[in-house]
Order: C-alpha cells, then sequence, then structure tokens
C-alpha cells in the first residue's frame, strides 16, 4: 500500500506535503467531522459501554440512587433460566422467520415480478401505494390495522367476511400471530420491492425476448434468468432485514404489547424494552433489561460486520477526488 | 423447440386475456387492506361512528356524517402537541442536513488521517439496529440532565434531548446518503475556489452547499417525516403530556382507560397525516429512491 501511494507520487512529480502541512489538513477534516463525532461517540458508543456494564449489575429503579452492586454473569444466567425464555425464543424465531419468508422476502419478490411485469406507469403506482405503511406514522398504521381486526360490530374483516358466512370475532385476540406478521411484512415488504424491481429492469430485455422465442415459459424465464440475476439483492434483502426483524418491536408493542395473554407475541426486543424501561408496576429492572438488550447487540454487531465483509461495502471507500492541499 | 414457439405464438385469447390482466387482480388485492384501513380512516374521521366501513347515526342508521369529531381543534393542548411535533421535525431537518452534509463533504473530499475508519463505521453504524441502544441511552439523557445549563434543554423529558437522540441515530444513513451526492459532484469549481485561496469553510458554505440542494431536500423531506412521526423514541424518554408529540399524545388517548373515542382519534390521526401525504403526493420518486438507499427504520 505504502508503495503504491509513493508510486503514484513519483509519477505526478509531487513534493510529499511537510507533516506540518499534513497535520494541519487533518485537524481541519476533523473540523468538518467534529459534531457527527460527538454526536456518535455519545449516542453509539458510549451507549454499547453503558449497556454492557448495566448488564453486570443488579440495577432497578428500587435501587437508583445506591452505588451500583456487581453481580457478575448473574444477569444473564438469569434470562436463560427465565420460565418464559423458552416461550420468547420461540415465538423470537417464529415472527422472524415466517414475517421473512412470507412478507420482506417472499411478497417482495412476488411484487417486484408483477410490477415490472405489467405498463411502467401502473408498476410504479402500486410500487407507491405499497410504501404507504412504511410512511404513515406508526400510530395511525396501527390504528389502522386495530380497526380492520376489531371486534363484531366494528371490524372491517368481519363485514367483508359475513357474506361468505364466516363467524364474526375479534380477529386480533383470536388471531394475534397473523396481525402482528401482517402489521409487520406491510411494512417490510416495501424495501425489498424497490430493490429487487429496480434490479429487474436493470435486467437486459434482449435476455428474456430471446428466452421467449426460444419457448421458455413465464416460470421458466423467472426460474432461470430473473432470480439468477438478482441474487445480490436478495441476498442483502435476506440478511438485512434478518437483522432489523429481529431488533425491531415497535409495532408489535403499539398493536398487542406483546400480548393477548401471557407473552403471546412477546419478541426478544420487546422483553428487553419492557423489562428496562416500560414495566406495568412501574419497577425498572435495568441491569437485566440491559442484559437481554446486550444479547441483540452483539448479535447486531456482529452481523454488521458480516454485511461489510459479505457485501464488500469496502469497495464503495473510495479514494477523495481533492487531495490535501 | 419448434413446437413450444407455435405454442406461444397461438395462445387462446382467454389465456392472453388471464396474462394481462392477472397480475393487476393480484395487485389490487395485495393493496386492499392498505386501501381499507385509508378508507376507514376518512370515512370515521367524517362520522359519528362505524360499523365496517358504515358510518352510522346515533339511531343505528347508515348515515351521520359530522365535523364534531374535529372539535379537538379548539383544544389548546393539541396545539401544544402539535408544536412539539413540528418542533422535532425541524429540529431533526436541520440537525441532521448541517452534521451529515459537514461529515460527508469531508469524507468525500479531504484525505486525513482515520478517513477510511470512519467511513466503514458509518457503513457499520447503518446497518447496526440502533433500537437496542435505547436502554443504554437512557442512562446517556439522564446524566446530561444533571449537568447545568445543558441539562435543561438536553436532558431526559425534554424535547431536545430526544431531538438529540433522533438526530444521532438517522446520521449513519444521512452520512451516507449526502456522502453519495458530494461524490457526483463534479469538483472543478471548488478546485479553482480553493487555489484562489478560499478556506474549506467557506468553499463548503457558498459553493458546495448551493450545488447539492436536491440532495440536502432529500434528506430534509425525509428527515420532516420520521421527526413528524416519530413515536418509540420520544415514548421511551418523555413523561406526561408537556413535552408529548403527536403520535404519543394519540397513543395516549387509545390507551385510556375511559372508553375509546374512536372517530375523534381518527380524527386527530387525519389531522397529523396531512404533512406526510402533501409530501408523499408531491415527492413520491425521490421517496422511493431515498427509502431504498436509506434502508432505515422499522422493519
Amino acid at each position: 500500500m505504502a508503495e503504491a501511494v509513493m508510486g503514484r507520487k513519483v509519477i505526478r512529480g509531487q513534493k510529499p506535503p511537510s507533516r506540518w502541512a499534513q497535520f494541519k489538513a487533518t485537524m481541519g477534516a476533523w473540523g468538518f467531522m467534529g459534531p457527527a463525532t460527538v454526536l456518535v461517540l455519545v449516542f453509539f458508543f458510549l451507549p454499547v459501554v453503558i449497556l454492557f456494564v448495566i448488564s453486570l449489575t443488579d440495577l432497578s429503579s428500587s435501587n437508583f440512587s445506591d452505588p451500583l452492586t456487581f453481580v457478575g454473569l448473574n444477569n444473564y444466567v438469569r434470562l436463560f433460566r427465565d420460565r418464559f425464555f423458552p416461550k420468547i425464543l420461540g415465538n423470537t424465531f417464529f415472527y422472524v422467520a415466517v414475517t421473512l419468508s412470507c412478507f420482506n422476502v417472499g411478497m417482495a419478490l412476488l411484487l417486484a415480478l408483477l410490477t415490472t411485469h405489467i405498463n411502467r406507469r401502473a408498476g410504479f403506482f402500486f410500487r407507491l401505494i405499497w410504501l404507504l405503511p412504511r410512511i404513515t406514522p406508526s400510530v395511525i398504521y396501527i390504528l389502522m390495522w386495530r380497526r380492520i381486526s376489531h371486534q363484531p360490530p366494528f371490524g372491517l374483516i368481519n363485514q367483508l367476511l359475513a357474506p361468505f358466512g364466516v363467524e364474526p370475532q375479534y380477529w386480533l385476540f383470536e388471531q394475534p400471530w397473523l396481525f402482528v406478521i401482517l402489521v409487520n411484512g406491510f411494512v417490510g415488504a416495501s424495501f425489498g420491492l424497490i430493490l429487487f424491481s429496480s434490479a429487474i429492469e436493470a435486467i437486459p430485455r434482449d435476455l428474456i425476448t430471446a428466452a421467449k422465442v426460444d419457448g421458455a415459459s413465464t416460470w421458466q424465464s423467472i426460474r432461470d434468468i430473473v432470480l439468477p440475476m438478482i441474487r445480490w439483492p436478495l441476498l442483502f434483502v435476506t440478511t438485512y432485514q434478518t437483522l432489523s426483524l429481529l431488533t425491531s418491536f415497535e409495532y408489535i408493542l403499539l398493536l398487542t404489547e406483546g400480548g393477548p395473554g401471557l407473552y403471546t407475541t412477546e419478541v426478544w426486543a420487546l422483553t428487553a424494552y419492557k423489562r428496562a424501561l416500560k414495566t406495568y408496576f412501574g419497577h425498572n429492572q435495568w441491569g437485566y433489561g440491559a442484559a437481554w438488550g446486550f444479547v441483540l447487540v452483539i448479535i447486531g454487531i456482529a452481523m454488521s460486520i458480516i454485511y461489510l465483509r459479505v457485501f464488500r461495502f469496502n469497495e464503495l471507500v473510495q479514494e477523495p477526488k481533492i487531495d490535501v492541499l | 423447440m419448434t413446437t413450444a414457439t407455435f405454442e406461444s405464438g397461438s395462445q387462446s385469447g382467454v389465456k392472453r386475456f388471464l396474462g394481462r390482466t392477472l397480475p393487476y387482480v393480484l395487485l389490487v388485492l395485495s393493496i386492499s387492506p392498505i386501501v381499507l384501513g385509508y378508507a376507514w380512516l376518512i370515512i370515521a374521521t367524517f362520522s359519528y361512528r362505524t360499523e365496517g366501513l358504515f358510518p352510522i347515526d346515533a339511531a343505528g342508521n347508515i348515515g351521520g356524517w359530522t365535523l364534531s369529531n374535529w372539535s379537538f381543534l379548539t383544544d389548546p393542548a393539541i396545539w401544544r402537541v402539535t408544536l412539539n411535533s413540528f418542533v422535532l421535525a425541524v429540529g431533526m431537518v436541520i440537525g441532521v442536513g448541517f452534521v451529515s452534509s459537514m461529515a460527508a463533504y469531508s469524507l468525500s473530499r479531504m484525505n486525513f488521517a482515520g478517513r477510511k475508519g470512519f467511513l466503514s463505521l458509518t457503513l457499520l453504524l447503518h446497518a447496526f439496529p440502533s433500537v437496542t441502544l435505547l436502554i443504554a441511552i437512557f442512562f446517556v439523557l439522564n446524566f446530561l440532565s444533571k449537568i447545568p445549563a445543558i441539562g435543561a434543554w438536553f436532558g431526559y423529558n425534554t424535547l431536545g434531548g430526544v431531538a438529540l437522540v433522533m438526530i444521532s441515530l438517522d446520521l449513519p444513513l444521512g452520512i451516507w446518503l449526502m456522502k453519495g451526492f458530494f461524490d457526483n459532484l463534479s469538483w472543478d469549481m471548488e478546485r479553482a475556489a480553493l487555489i484562489d485561496g478560499a478556506s474549506r469553510f467557506r468553499v463548503w458554505w457558498e459553493i458546495i452547499i448551493p450545488l447539492i440542494k436536491p440532495g440536502l431536500a432529500a434528506l430534509a423531506i425525509f428527515n420532516f417525516l420520521s421527526g413528524w412521526s416519530a413515536f418509540l423514541i420520544p415514548f421511551t424518554f418523555t413523561v406526561g403530556s408537556k413535552v408529548a408529540n403527536l403520535p404519543v399524545y394519540m397513543r395516549q388517548m387509545i390507551s385510556d382507560t375511559a372508553p375509546t373515542n374512536w372517530n375523534m382519534i381518527a380524527a386527530v390521526g387525519m389531522f397529523q397525516l396531512i404533512p406526510v401525504l402533501i409530501f408523499f403526493i408531491f415527492t413520491q420518486e425521490m421517496l422511493l429512491s431515498v427509502y431504498a438507499g436509506g434502508s432505515k427504520g422499522g422493519t
């Protein structure tokens, strides 16, 4: 690396800048970087450290003002021994796997194929409508779904299914998982949809036309041409959305708060949040909640590093156009 | 093979008709929950109460259109939370716009020690799920509360604190987007100005910023919407109604122990949706591209 830099300098015939000039330029650059650096340190780095330290203590709202008592890895042991641990773990896997396969990737791919197949403007229109759930403020979005799945006589589903002889019921209570997945899936699908459809539109038309001329069916041309050509976006969306689903809980919090009943739709991220910050009786177990949260942070860091390596984000890091003056 | 070609050449009319219309049928079906949800919201806003999609009047017959749900507009409380929402949104626009365009400029144009490190870090943080840090940020804000002068504005349970957290968590996305815009900019003018002896800051402010107005506008709209609609962070770091924003206020209305007035809530929701829908209608293409490049937030 050093040799390459030196080689370039020789070709250009420039004197290497003096140490003082280099230092001054670096300081100037960090002046621009200053605000961002401070905020990133205070709100990303510090929290990771704090979270880890707190997860080793028994800090809770009952001993907030006392000095910290370190309890070692007790919170982590307690986490795995929690009576509801298997339930929460199962819920988390179920939620991530089903939402991801049915909506964030499955539905997104299906919609991308459909919207690129039809008239361009119509396809754009449908993609736009699918963006609405993401852009609608979460509270209003959940309000809509709660009315859709509400008890008779208010619920929209009951009214729509009544002519088909379906027994009216309180859908959100009877089928909480169905709605947790629908609510998150309708938001999540748009991300994959946008990426997939722009990838599909980038495939040369000739390829598909040639296949059609050779007698390939629609299904064959999708399987043998489209899918292989968009495998990178597919892989990216799959891994990226796995992580977002694993750590997101806003919509579940608003829709069911983990209920109805005990831990019916409670996922890992929601458990961490509720234990530490929003307990029913105002007894916040920060230490214990932090242990739940820190496990997710570790997974998050590991997976982000994997993206950096697998998707070669580093290649995007190009040299600046103007050298230090 | 020849037979296959022959077959696809002589598709029957019914089959071709199906091939044309089936995608539309599927797509219309797929958006039906979204359309239904919005339809209910609009109908409920202007009706006494609703059963399914039908407005119902006091006697139980279909009808009963009313504007009474909008009476919340005369309540001073709603204007305070609206102002809070607006301040948060504008704070996001200015904060993220300013900080990230400065950082992105230097990442795109200057060569300094730590540049590559910071750039990979930005990418890493962009992928990192920041909601997992909320528990620890609670302690950061609590600590900020104890600092005199700063605490009153940026501590726990202040609008400034919420804004600061939201700005910071959005920075990786902002820096990344802005760097893309800077990278695409020709640097001739900039180089000329630098050679003429202008300072870096002057070049940034007087030459570069005007050139990337479209990029800044895109980022501003994105941030305005996320500040305006923010629920989780204000909900977590504020207590009581003094610093609540619109979504938190709505949530309080929904989970009140008193019987919920759904139609009034729908009206508040419609009120909150006005700026969102305006941006949605007038900046569609830009939103589609930012949400694809952005990929942050929600699921």
